[in-house]
């Protein structure tokens, strides 16, 4: 049994409320390394696609995927809008019309995701970018995959690591977008794209059903 | 049809300054601005990005959209929106400064060349090289080490001829962007005062005025042709007073 549309709405949904929530703890991450917009512009990104969402039903998991790509996209602005823009649409292309995603469905959607934002962003592991919160959480996926786990599975392992990865950003020296003109001095905060690229991954998993950790 | 252009900048101003200056010199290209955020703000807007995409491929039926952007995130959005716009095999983002590849692309267009080769045009003109490029590509997409210039091997027909320029203002420009975009639709190598007599860059540099001379030395098969073109150019005082 995988995951349907209900799950992808309920993702979405559960996104913009966690993007609320954590907004101002995403404003003081970026404030230290970046210019101070990332909650904003995600809170802002994810009440565009509850707009949308309010205005047609998707019908599948690819295509509730695609409508949340277009408002990103169009909404979040900065670098981070093409680039979660760009994560879901690849990651709709990679679901295409199923209406039941497994977990090799699944694995593949989040590599297809992680691709794209290497693509469009050229940032690698290690550059203190959200691509350090994306890459651990594909590997884990596929590793989760190959274990027969199953969608909620899959989702949790990959939640799990993109926090991981998250953390691990802390002492690096950003080599890519708005952080990398502080040289040196952006060791010693955590990467906002990263945090928020958790997020979205822990909600993912909490709309799939899995106990979410950090509140009841 | 023609090769329509799109502007990407973090600025309305920036992007509606150069659409200007480059319809100045490329007046029958279709030249789009997408710069600032829809509410006016500094930013590069997707909405507005892709909706120039789309306005340009149509104007360009089928022709091809080349693409010029500013600075890091414009570039992001750019690529993003070709990912999501109707035909991304038909837009081209060239890498290049954004006003003077702007030119040489609407040059380029004007002067009939296809996407690839305006792209060409534009990525030839780099940053810090205030001389333009190096590596001109004609409108047939071919450059210089390329098959059409070996047409214009030692055996091609050579032409050559001296005019001084008559109008005031001599070579600025306009007179520089009709000379480069008439010289690159000819299956001619063509230089003037010894720089390429397709780069509008070059010729620009060259700086003559009222009374200098333009040099032209042309090889291949339309060499009569380059030579009378700019000839009746200089005689015509550049339709200029």
């Amino acid at each position: 049994m995988g995951l349907g549309v209900t799950w992808a709405i309920d993702w979405l949904q559960l996104s913009a409320r966690k993007m609320a929530e954590h907004r101002v703890e995403l404003i003081e991450l970026d404030r230290a390394i970046g210019d101070s917009d990332h909650g904003e512009n995600m809170d802002r990104g994810f009440q565009a696609v509850l707009e949308k969402l309010t205005e047609s039903a998707p019908d599948t998991p690819g295509a509730a995927l695609k409508l949340a790509a277009m408002a990103l996209m169009s909404k979040v602005g900065g670098a981070a809008g093409p680039l979660y823009g760009t994560a879901y649409l690849r990651a709709s292309t990679a679901l295409g019309p199923q209406e039941d995603i497994d977990a090799a469905a699944l694995a593949a959607a989040l590599a297809a995701a992680r691709d794209g934002i290497v693509a469009r962003g050229k940032a690698e592991p290690g550059d203190k970018t959200m691509v350090d919160a994306w890459t651990p959480a594909v590997e884990a996926a596929n590793e989760a995959v190959a274990l027969g786990a199953d969608a909620v599975a899959v989702l949790a392992a990959a939640a799990e690591a993109a926090e991981v990865g998250a953390v691990t950003t802390d002492p690096l020296v950003a080599r890519k977008g708005r952080a990398s003109y502080l040289g040196e001095r952006s060791a010693g905060h955590r990467d906002p794209g990263a945090v928020s690229t958790a997020l979205l991954l822990r909600a993912a998993a909490t709309a799939a059903g899995f106990p979410d950790g950090e509140q009841a | 049809m023609t090769v329509a252009l799109v502007v990407v900048s973090h600025s309305a101003r920036i992007a509606e300054g150069a659409v200007e200056l480059a319809g100045q010199m490329a007046p029958d290209v279709q030249i789009f601005a997408a710069g600032g955020t829809e509410d006016g703000r500094i930013g590069t807007s997707f909405e507005l990005v892709l909706a120039a995409f789309e306005s340009a491929l149509d104007s360009a039926a089928g022709a091809g959209v080349v693409v010029l952007t500013d600075l890091g995130s414009a570039v992001m959005t750019a690529e993003a929106a070709v990912e999501f716009c109707s035909a991304p095999q038909d837009v081209l983002l060239a890498d290049a400064p954004l006003v003077e590849g702007l030119v040489a692309a609407g040059v380029a267009a004007q002067g009939g060349a296809d996407a690839a080769a305006v792209k060409g045009a534009a990525s030839a003109v780099r940053f810090g090289d205030a001389g333009g490029s190096t590596g001109v590509v004609g409108p047939d997409g071919a450059t210089p080490d390329g098959g059409a210039q070996r047409s214009a091997a030692p055996a091609a027909p050579r032409e050559s001829g001296e005019f001084v320029l008559v109008n005031a203002a001599g070579i600025h420009a306009r007179p520089a962007a009709r000379i480069a975009g008439g010289l690159a639709g000819l299956d001619a190598e063509v230089t003037v005062n010894g720089v390429d007599g397709t780069s509008v860059m070059e010729l620009m540099a060259l700086a003559v005025g009222q009374g200098g001379t333009l040099t032209v030395e042309a090889r291949g098969k339309d060499a009569a042709k380059a030579v009378a073109y700019v000839r009746r150019l200089v005689e015509e005082g550049f339709g200029e007073k």
